[in-house]
This record gives C-alpha cells, structure tokens and sequence, in this order.
C-alpha cells in the first residue's frame, strides 16, 4: 500500500491551473522530496493532503483511504494520520511552548501525566530544551520554534509527516544543523515523510525519493540523485546546473583562499 | 417546602400590601433650571396635600422637547409649562399671545392647560448698569448704532421670537453674537466680555448681578405666562388634585417668582423648604410636610457614582453582547464588515442628546434610554475591535488549526478569540472612556450620574457645581482607561 496517491488530480486557482491532471504515489516509510521553482503547485500538493485546498477533479488517497473528495469522516482520517510543520513553524502566538507543543494532545483528551511524559520524550528526540517551555514562539530563535513545531506535529504519533520548507526561514548554520538532526529523527521513527523544498542541495540530503514539479505537472520522479546524474530533460538538466556551478565558485574561494579566477 | 413557599407567598403579599395601599401615583416633571425645579416641588406639595395620589419627582428634565415627549409617553403627568412655549412648540404658532386662544387650542389637543400663575417669564436684554448708564440704554431700540457684542442662549438664539425676531423688529446690526448657556453668559457679561445677554424675566441673577433689563418697546418678546400642563385625561382621572393646581393660579408675581428664585439660586436654600414657606404663606391652613431644610451639604457622590457606572458598564455589556458576535460573524466576510462598519459608524455621528430622546417615546425616560444610547455608541468601537482583531489573523494559523482537527467552537476559543483579545479590550476600552462623557448627557433624560451636578450647576449659573460632576467624571475616564490598559497589557503578554 502506498501511503500518499494522487490520481487524476486537477486543480484550478483563478485563471491558472495548479496541478494538472496530476498521478503520483509514495511509498510508505521513507522520506519524499518534492522539489520544484515557486509556483509549481508544491506547497498545494500538501494542502491537498491535509484537506486544505480541495481539487476539482481527481482522487487523493492517504494510507489507503480515499481524503477527497471529501467524506464526513475522511477530514478526521486526514487529521489523525498527518503531522505539519510549516515554514515559520505556524505556532500560536499567544501560546507558551508547552501549550503550543502539546494542543493536539489536548485536544485529544489526554490527561496531564501522559502529556508531560511525551513532552519530555519529544523534547530529547528534537533537542529541544526543557527550560523554553514557558516562552512564547517570539522569544525563540528561528531553530527553536522548528523544534517545537516539529514536537506539536509529532505528539501523536502520526504516520505520516508533512513539512513545507522547514527550514527556508533559517540562517544557514541553523539549518545545516537542523538538516542533519532531522534526517537522523526521520530515520529513526520510520514514519514517511513529504517534505517541500525550493533547495537541490537539501533535495538530495533529505530524499528516498525526489519528484522534481514543473508547472503542476511531475517533470522527474525517482531516487534521490537522479536528477542531477540522469536529468530527464533539458529543463530540469538547467535547473540543477543553475545551482550547481554557484557552490564550485564558492568551494574554490574556500579552498584556495581565492576566486577561480 | 409547601410552608416554606405559602410564608414567601404570603409576606410578598403582605409587602406588596403595604408597599401600594391602592394609591396611584401622579409623576411631577419639570425642566431643569431653578424656576422648574421650585414649580415642580411645588407641584408635587400642592398634590401630595390633595391626598388623592402619591407624587413621584421626575424634576429637572433636559430640556423642552424632553418634557414634551415624556408627557406624551405618560412619563410624567403633569410639569410646569409657559404659555408661550405651548404656543410654539404644541401649535407651531409662535407669534399667537392670547392666552385664552392658546388653552382653547392646545386643550383641543387633548392635554390639560392650567389657569395663568400670575408671572410672565420671557425674555430680556441684560446689559450692566454701568454700560446703560454710559450710553443711555433704556430701552431695546436704544441698541441701535452700535456694534454690541452678545451672548445669549442657544434657546434664545433659535427661537422665533428670540434673537432673529428683535434684530429684524429692532433693525439691529450687533457685532458678535456668541451662543452659550446662562452659567457661562453672565459671567461674561460680568467680565466685560460681551455688551448683553438675554435673561428670563424672573431671574435671579439680574438683581443679584444688579442688571438693567431693556424695556421691550416694540413687544417682541411674547408673553411666558406660568401655567400648570397635563398629560390628557389627567384632570378627569386626578379631580382634586388638579382643583389643587388649579388654587395656584394667580397666586404669584414676577417680582414673587424672581424672589423665590433667589432663594434656591442665590440663598440655596432647599426648594422643598422654599415651596413648603410659600405654600404656608399662601393660605393659613396648615402644612402637612415639615417645613425642615434639608441642608444642600455636598452632593450625594457615592449615589452618583454608582448610577453613572450603572450606565456605562450595563450600555458596554449590552455593546459586546451585541458587537462581539457582529464582529465574529463580519470578520470573514469582508464586504459585509465593511457596511457593519459603516452602519455602526452612522450611530456614532448622531449627537449624543438626540440619540436619548430617540428613546423616549418607547422606553420613556429615566436610566432605560440612556442606557440603549449609550450602548448604541459603545458599538463602533467594540465591533471595530473585534473586526480589526480576527482580520490580522495569519491565515497559516488558520490551516494549522485544520489541520490539528479543531472544531469551529474550539478554533473561536483556543486561538481566534484570544489572538483577538488586544485589539477587542482596546476598543472597550475606547467605548467605556466615551461612555463615561457621554454619561454626562443622560442626566437630561433622568437617568442621574454626575451629569445630574454638571446640569443643577448650569441650572444655578454656577461653575463650580458643574465642576463637582464634571471632575469625577474625568477621574472616572482616566480610571477605567487606565484599568482596561491593564487588562490590554496581560492579554498581550505574548507580544
């Protein structure tokens, strides 16, 4: 069975098309990358997962329950299966870390003891500290309030995790940082992940799997390399060349202590 | 249980029975300056020793059109009126002076018009004596030739038979002509800063401020006969008690009515005490109210405080009652917010006097108008509050609590309403500051509060009582702004 499917799935914005007659499948237990420019309908994608945005044409099926189109109870299966973590973190303002973090837990009805005991378990698997649960997602850093968004997503033990560029907002030591421990927590809570990023290099680190988007279409599907060693067209050939020659600059000055040049 | 029940039942009834022992009750009005506060006690005496009715005081309401539209709602029965008040505001006839003509014409109306006091309250032209001296003012047409500048009421300066008629009857050409209350005018004229004002005949003030009043040469100034006014059917239903009324009749003099203002105004002496004297020395028959002067001393500030916090926090809980769910429900329909908005916005640009009386003849008078105005003004602000709030929302906040499953109800409670709080606390807060002033007003209406001192003192022509309402309520202001700041503060803890 595969976790996500999108058969047949059409979905129009306004004038332009979102995802067009869109069919892909992902296995279950590994971590998917959807990569792709802005624009591409990648972020949708997740929406549609979630029962965000609702496609008029086509089926969207999770765990092998059909999500939309909509049923009564698809939206709760939607909800119980899936974990999200967006960009910014999408954590409540006006909640403390603690409260942030455990809402889905009470919204459940758990009691106070199992909250605690899970929050303390979350909190070693991300690295987050103990001592930030009573600040508010403004006094964070950027890193922290992933964490957390990563702890509130978790707390219920979803199989499936949605992450739409997690990291983007990030300065760049943070993210490397958070881009090694995640994999690492990925790999070893075996949930499938589908994560949305604009960024090859992070593409590659993440992926089992990368499906490369093109104008709400898949332009490449398949291991996570195979984009860059065997582009299915010119495009996509492009596209990765556009960021590839940039680090090569770059690895020069390091190494050389000069331009190439 | 039974017994328990049968024992409320019976003392209730026990109570009830003691409280109304089957006599109705004659509601006194009278408009709030010193000559209707003194009539109207006079009034509710005269009644009471009729014995046909208790008398419940309703005196010192805001103004004309108040008095007119609680006698039409049978707020009030009876109030003391002018002929020439009757004449232009019943009949829209302010040129007709005939006395006969006006109770002929406004009993066809239905309402009840008492025999003539004996004084003629009207206007005048005051001007200080040392002025009429130096330039021979004797008379109105005297004025004429000279730039003299003016304060009169705003009464004064709207009537057809005020300020308009004796500058074209006089073919006056005045300099500045300033409108504003009697409290402020005289002390105007007093400091040289105007050359006249108008004055009521029978007021105090011009003897006290030894004024010379302008003889009205060319009559412009119809005659302001006292005369008692009834709602329709009074008479019929209160025989005795309007036989009572009607025993004033002719019983006082301009010089009389001028003297008993100047015991309340100048003296300040208690108007009870003054009515209950002059009822003594009208008749020899005995006085059945002690004559005791309940002394002035300071205002009843507790008392007033507390009706004033009435109004504002019954006016501001009815606002968010209404506006909060106005505003839930508008805050995701843009173009339906907008003309909430707008409509809402509509109310708060009627003036505050005008939205009170708009209330009268369906709720009458008293703390009931007031509070609906009030609260009709407290709206904008609450239902800005709470629009502006839930619109600033991030709508990925929206999705997550989607995503985390929450129902309707919880995404109100746990996030939309909370993230709302701060700007929904700033716009009570707002509201209750305005309520606060606007408060003031509904002492015209009857409803008490400190606005009761703001008008006695303008009644009295005396700043500082004014001050004695005015203050507190500013204090209250500042009070309440500074309270829900805090309240703002904690609730934005997490900013």
């Amino acid at each position: 069975m595969s976790a996500v499917a999108f058969s047949n799935v059409s979905l129009v914005y306004g004038p332009t098309p979102v995802l067009r007659d869109f069919t892909l499948s992902l296995a279950e237990r590994q971590t998917h990358v959807v990569l792709g420019p802005s624009g591409c309908g990648k972020s949708t994608l997740l929406r549609c997962l979630t029962g965000l945005a609702v496609p008029q044409e086509g089926e969207v099926s999770v765990l092998g329950r059909l999500v939309l189109p909509a049923s009564s109870s698809s939206q709760r299966h939607a909800n119980r299966a899936t974990g999200l973590v967006l960009q910014d973190g999408g954590l409540f303002p006006h909640l403390t870390v603690r409260d942030n973090a455990s809402l889905p837990a009470v919204l459940a009805g758990w009691g106070a003891s199992r909250i605690a005991e899970r929050l303390g378990e979350l909190e070693q698997l991300v690295g987050a500290s103990p001592e930030l649960r009573d600040r508010f997602p403004r006094k964070l850093s950027g890193g922290q309030r992933q964490r957390v968004a990563l702890i509130r997503a978790l707390f219920l033990d979803p199989p499936l995790l949605l992450l739409d560029e997690p990291l983007s907002a990030l300065d760049p030591r943070s993210r490397t940082e958070l881009q090694a421990e995640m994999k690492w927590i990925f790999a070893s809570l075996g949930k499938t992940v589908v994560l949305v990023t604009h960024d090859i290099p992070e593409a590659i680190h993440f992926a089992d799997t990368v499906t490369l988007l093109d104008a709400g279409r898949v332009a490449q599907h398949g291991p996570a390399d195979s984009i860059v060693r065997y582009p299915a067209s010119e495009w996509i050939r492009e596209f990765v060349q556009a960021a590839v020659p940039r680090w090569r600059h770059l690895l020069g000055m390091i190494e050389g202590g000069g331009a190439e040049r | 249980m039974k017994a328990s029940l049968s024992v409320v039942a019976l003392s209730a009834a026990f109570l009830v029975g003691c409280e109304v022992p089957d006599r109705p009750t004659i509601r006194v009005g009278s408009l709030r300056d010193v000559e209707g506060n003194l009539l109207g006690e006079l009034f509710a005496q005269v009644i009471e020793g009729a014995g046909e009715a208790k008398v419940e005081r309703r005196l010192g309401l805001g103004g004309t059109g108040v008095v007119f539209a609680a006698l039409d709602a049978r707020e009030v029965d009876v109030v003391p009126q002018y002929s020439g008040t009757l004449a232009e505001v019943v009949l829209r006839e302010p040129r007709l002076t005939e006395f006969s003509a006006i109770r002929e014409r406004v009993g066809a109306k239905g309402y009840d018009v008492g025999a003539p006091l004996g004084f003629n309250n009207t206007y005048g032209i005051g001007v200080r004596r040392s002025v009429a001296s130096d330039h021979g003012l004797v008379r109105v047409s005297d004025l004429r030739g000279r730039r003299w500048r003016g304060a009169v009421t705003p009464e004064f300066m709207k009537s057809p038979t005020g300020l308009g008629a004796m500058v074209a009857t006089y073919r006056l050409s005045l300099g500045r002509v300033r409108a504003m209350e009697h409290a402020l005018s005289y002390v105007a004229l007093a400091n040289g800063e105007v050359d006249f004002v108008d004055v009521y005949t029978t007021d105090a003030t011009i003897r006290q401020q030894d004024l010379v009043v302008l003889e009205d040469d060319l009559g412009v100034f119809v005659r302001y006969d006292g005369v008692a006014l009834a709602r329709p059917g009074f008479a019929k239903e209160f025989p005795r008690s309007w036989a009572a009324l009607e025993g004033l009749a002719g019983r006082f003099s301009d010089s009389g009515m001028t003297r008993l203002n100047g015991l309340f105004e100048i003296d300040r002496r208690d108007p009870a005490a003054i009515a209950a004297e002059f009822r003594a020395s009208l008749a020899a028959t005995t006085v059945s109210r002690p004559t005791e002067s309940v002394p002035a001393g300071g205002p009843a500030w507790g008392r007033l405080t507390l009706e004033h916090l009435f109004l504002v926090g019954l006016s501001l809980l009815i606002a968010l009652m209404v506006g909060l769910p106005l505003g839930v429900w508008a805050s995701h329909r843009p173009r339906v917010a907008k003309s909430v908005l707008s409509v809402v916005g509509v109310v708060q640009t009627v003036p505050g006097i005008a939205l009170l009386c708009f209330f009268i003849p369906v709720l009458g008078i008293g703390w009931e108008p007031a509070v609906y105005a009030l609260a009709l003004y407290a709206l904008l602000p609450v239902v800005q509050g709470a629009i502006t709030g839930l619109q600033q929302i991030d709508h990925g906040l929206r999705d997550v609590t989607a995503v985390l499953g929450m129902s309707d109800w919880e995404r109100r409670r746990r996030v939309e309403l909370p993230l709302a709080a701060p700007a929904v606390i700033a716009g009570v807060r707002v509201a209750a500051v305005i309520n606060v002033g606007t408060a003031a007003l509904a002492a015209l209406v009857g409803a008490g509060g400190y606005g009761t001192l703001i008008l006695t003192g303008l009644a009295l022509n005396d700043w500082r009582v004014v001050m004695q309402g005015a203050l507190p309520s500013a204090l209250l202001a500042i009070v309440l702004h500074g309270a829900f700041s805090g309240f703002e503060a904690r609730a934005t803890r997490w900013r």
